[in-house]
């Protein structure tokens, strides 16, 4: 499943599906712009303790309490900084609603099945699990995230396991 | 709308009916039964009968059709009552709700109970009828032992009734075309229709029929309201039963079934005239009128709606919290109106909110209502007598806490029942009274229900608590206090009862109560006291949605402690804090030492004062443990939204739920029991971090 190009896309329209694209540091990833909700800037976020360092808090997203998760700490990347630029995607996997720090937002792309290619075996921080393959672009290299997959993932600390609720 | 829509009305309010026929009967003197309470019981049963036929549901509308015409003997006096008669009829309402489950999951109701419930009432309608016996001598033996009925005699027989039609003159005003055409179908299922005429307002059909006026009546209003139907008997060509003509009512046991309206009938009216449909016979006017009166005032409203609204009004709070805050910061002398604006803005925010807050509250009622039943039938089978007093039935809890609060309490009622109170021989051997007492009440305080399940059996036994918790393993001491012997009752797999009963005694209950009311946010407290009964306490929070807080401060950090959790705040002083092994610090308040937790310690925060004299100690309680908390400052008290963590995220340890704040930020509420158990794991991390640090420095 996670080296083939999503079997949705391919059936809602043979020619494209559309990504959004972020940085975090230099590197480019995108993320199926159906699971995007809203983008928002990172403010007014409320430490919570005991938890690993990339889930920032929560935050007040009109009423609703959502968790937010630096994906850069995640990703084990140098200078994490929170400025104006940073920016929250908020997404919405799972039935849950997410917002997820990165450092800038750029383009909506649309991507043709020919131009995903499979993700190659890599890293500990991202596994080829949580990816939907890379995206090629003329010289630029799409991260295609699995957005639904990282944050379902039981190491994300996001959603609890059903052994540890009982 | 969908015939679909009606059945659910259908369900719904046959379960409401059936319940306050439970209600009434369990209610009902045997030896001086009320008329008006007879008279409801047998709308009731008329009423679902009613809708039954309406709906196809034969089984159902045929049980309800045999007990109906037992009732109404009933409330003519003809059949005097018996406490074995108010069994079978309380036993006939069982069945009518399991025939109306089967119903609902869209299965046919069990036939073979069907059959013997209608034998068995029958059977009563032959007997106390002072018809001729039934061929089952032992079991007439042991159930008529009655004086004869002298009413039953003078009664005409079915068969009498049977023959004598009269006319009936029907007036229908205001009915369209439409609805009259339906109407007069549904005449001719009551006999022949001799003659109609009229115009929309005002229509006469003459009609011939056996049948009573309030079954006409009956039937009709499921169409029309009941003021647009006028129903008499033409004197003038009366057949001879009309002599007792300003009473007729439905001929005793050969009533035939009710007729059945085509199925889109009711589809063509509004669903607010399905719900006038138990237009109850003319017999008892005045409680019509009362029904009626409590019928217009309510209106049922699916619950995610109201949620909904709570959710909007509680944004609502926040905004108007936030506007506040902006406005006192304005000068009064320019921006009176604006700031005064503000005053009253904020006055009715709050009474929006406590209203709003207010549908959610059910009266505990709600719950106690089903336990006469469930005590009368156990304590029948246990051979106890047993006499139950219910206090502050109209104490409101939040819907979805009265819904979870029954099965525990369900639990406790049958713990009571079966291992708190004493057979009668052996309360009179202890001098006391023969009929043991099983009080439940419920009572706010503070932010809280009380819920108590009092007996006043045998009470508690320690030594055999003790004994039983030795053998099923767990560690015990006999210097152990009482309450902490009578939480042992709590632990898994515990019971005392000598014998296992199906009521009770297997042990699989006491911890699935507690765990379940501590989900509720609440707890269980035991009084018991040898020889003089034992008392269950059950704390809950009024409602999930809406806590009081005190907002403390902790560093930069904003938290809320539940307010009802704070015992008191003071100025923690040197010389009353004492060390103990390692980094353990207790608080001496007046006599007690309390253990001290750090907040900024449990929850990594950073920038609060360290010096423990520096801060102040909230003395907090939390599932029955107490402790001193140390945070920087306290800000406030308010009254704060609360709002789940686990919706988008999960369960923080040490953390009960989130709140807004009046400046849109988020801030945490904690959990005080939690938090001390997060503290005692913390503390044993550090420590086990400190060994193995030893550890690794010693060999170098």
């Amino acid at each position: 499943m996670s080296n083939q190009p999503s079997v949705e896309a391919a059936i809602t329209d043979a020619a494209s599906s559309e990504y959004l694209v972020f940085s975090l540091g230099e590197e480019e990833y995108a993320v199926d712009i159906l699971k995007v909700q809203e983008i928002r800037g990172y403010e007014n976020v409320t430490r919570i303790a005991n938890v690993p360092d990339f889930i920032k808090g929560v935050t007040n997203l009109r009423g609703v309490i959502v968790p937010i998760i630096d994906l850069r700490l995640k990703f084990d990347l140098e200078n994490v900084e929170y400025g104006g630029q940073t920016v929250v995607i908020v997404v919405n996997v799972a039935d849950r609603i997410v917002g997820i720090v990165v450092d800038g937002v750029s383009d909506v792309m649309s991507l043709t099945p020919d131009q995903i290619k499979p993700a190659p075996e890599f890293g500990v921080t991202l596994s080829s699990d949580y990816l939907n393959g890379i995206g090629s672009l003329e010289d630029r290299m799409l991260v295609l995230v699995d957005i639904e997959k990282l944050l379902t993932h039981e190491e994300m600390q996001l959603v609890e396991r059903t052994a540890e609720s009982a | 709308m969908d015939i679909a829509d009606f059945y659910e009305t259908f369900f719904e309010e046959a379960e409401e009916l059936l319940a306050d026929m439970e209600r009434l009967l369990m209610e009902l003197d045997v030896d001086d039964p009320d008329s008006e309470d007879l008279n409801a019981i047998f709308r009731a049963a008329h009423s679902i009968k009613g809708g039954a036929g309406t709906f196809g549901f034969t089984v159902l509308q045929e049980t309800t059709h045999l007990l109906e015409n037992l009732l109404d003997n009933t409330r003519r006096g003809e059949l005097k009552l018996r406490r074995d008669i108010v069994d079978t009829f309380l036993e006939t309402k069982d069945m009518l709700h399991d025939q109306l489950d089967a119903y609902r999951n869209g299965s046919e109701p069990d036939a073979e109970a069907f059959e013997r419930i209608s034998k068995v009432l029958q059977k009563i309608a032959l007997e106390e009828l002072g018809q001729e016996p039934v061929s089952a001598p032992s079991e007439a033996a042991a159930s008529a032992p009655a004086e004869p009925e002298p009413q039953a005699v003078v009664e005409p027989a079915a068969a009498v009734d049977h023959g004598a039609s009269r006319k009936v003159a029907i007036a229908l005003s205001g009915v369209g075309e439409k609805d009259r055409d339906l109407l007069v179908d549904e005449l001719q299922h009551f006999g022949k229709v001799l003659s109609q005429s009229g115009n929309a307002e005002r229509y006469d059909v003459v009609l011939e029929s056996t049948e009573s006026l309030e079954d006409m009546e009956a039937v009709l209003c499921f169409i029309i309201e009941p003021d647009q139907l006028s129903i008499s008997e033409s004197a003038a060509e009366a057949s001879p039963v009309v002599e007792k003509a300003p009473d007729v009512t439905p001929p005793a046991a050969a009533a035939p079934v009710e007729p059945q309206p085509a199925p889109e009938t009711p589809a063509t009216t509004n669903s607010e005239t399905v719900e006038s449909k138990p237009a109850a016979p003319k017999a008892a006017p005045k409680a019509n009128k009362a029904a009626k009166g409590a019928e217009s005032s309510t209106i049922r409203v699916p619950v995610d709606k109201v949620d909904q609204i709570i959710n909007l009004v509680g944004e609502l709070i926040i905004t108007q919290s936030m506007l506040e805050q902006t406005a006192s910061n304005m000068e009064i002398d320019s921006h009176g109106p604006l700031v005064n604006g503000m005053n009253l803005l904020q006055r009715n925010a709050r009474d929006l909110q406590e209203s709003v807050m207010s549908i959610r509250m059910m009266p505990m009622d709600y719950v106690f209502s089903r336990f006469p039943r469930l005590v009368r039938d156990l304590a029948a089978k246990l051979g106890k007598d047993v006499e139950l007093v219910t206090e502050g039935k109209s104490t409101e809890l939040d819907k979805s806490l009265i819904e979870r609060i029954i099965d525990p309490l369900t639990h406790l009622v049958r713990n009571s029942l079966d291992h708190g109170l004493e057979a009668p021989d052996k309360r009179e051997a202890a001098g006391k009274s023969a009929t043991g007492r099983l009080t439940l009440s419920a009572q706010h305080q503070g932010g809280n229900i009380l819920i108590e399940v009092i007996d006043d059996g045998a009470g508690l036994n320690r030594e055999k608590i003790l004994a039983k918790a030795r053998s099923s393993g767990l560690t015990v001491a006999d210097s152990m206090s009482d309450d902490d012997v009578w939480q042992l009752i709590f632990a898994p797999g515990f019971s005392t009862a000598e014998q296992v009963s199906d009521v009770s005694g297997r042990g699989v209950g006491m911890d699935v109560v507690k765990r379940n009311i501590q989900e509720m946010g609440g707890h269980v407290e035991i009084l018991s006291e040898p020889g003089h009964g034992t008392t269950t306490r059950i704390v809950l929070p009024l409602t999930l949605a809406i806590l009081d807080g005190m907002s403390i401060r902790c560093g930069k950090e904003t938290f809320l402690l539940p307010l009802n959790a704070v015992l008191e705040s003071l100025q923690p002083q040197a010389e009353d804090i004492y060390s103990m092994a390692g980094d353990d610090q207790l608080l001496k308040v007046r006599d007690e030492y309390l253990p001290i937790i750090t907040l900024h310690r449990a929850l990594d925060v950073t920038g609060a004062k360290t010096a423990v004299t520096d801060a102040i100690a909230v003395i907090v309680q939390g599932e029955g443990r107490r402790y001193a908390l140390l945070v920087d400052d306290l800000v406030g008290q308010q009254q704060v939204v609360v709002k789940n963590l686990e919706t988008n995220y999960r369960k923080v340890p040490g953390i009960s739920a989130a709140t807004i704040l009046g400046d849109g930020s988020v801030a945490l509420i904690l959990d005080i029991a939690d938090l001390h158990r997060l503290d005692r794991r913390k503390s044993q991390q550090r420590f086990e971090a400190k060994r193995t640090h030893l550890h690794e420095v010693s060999p170098a």
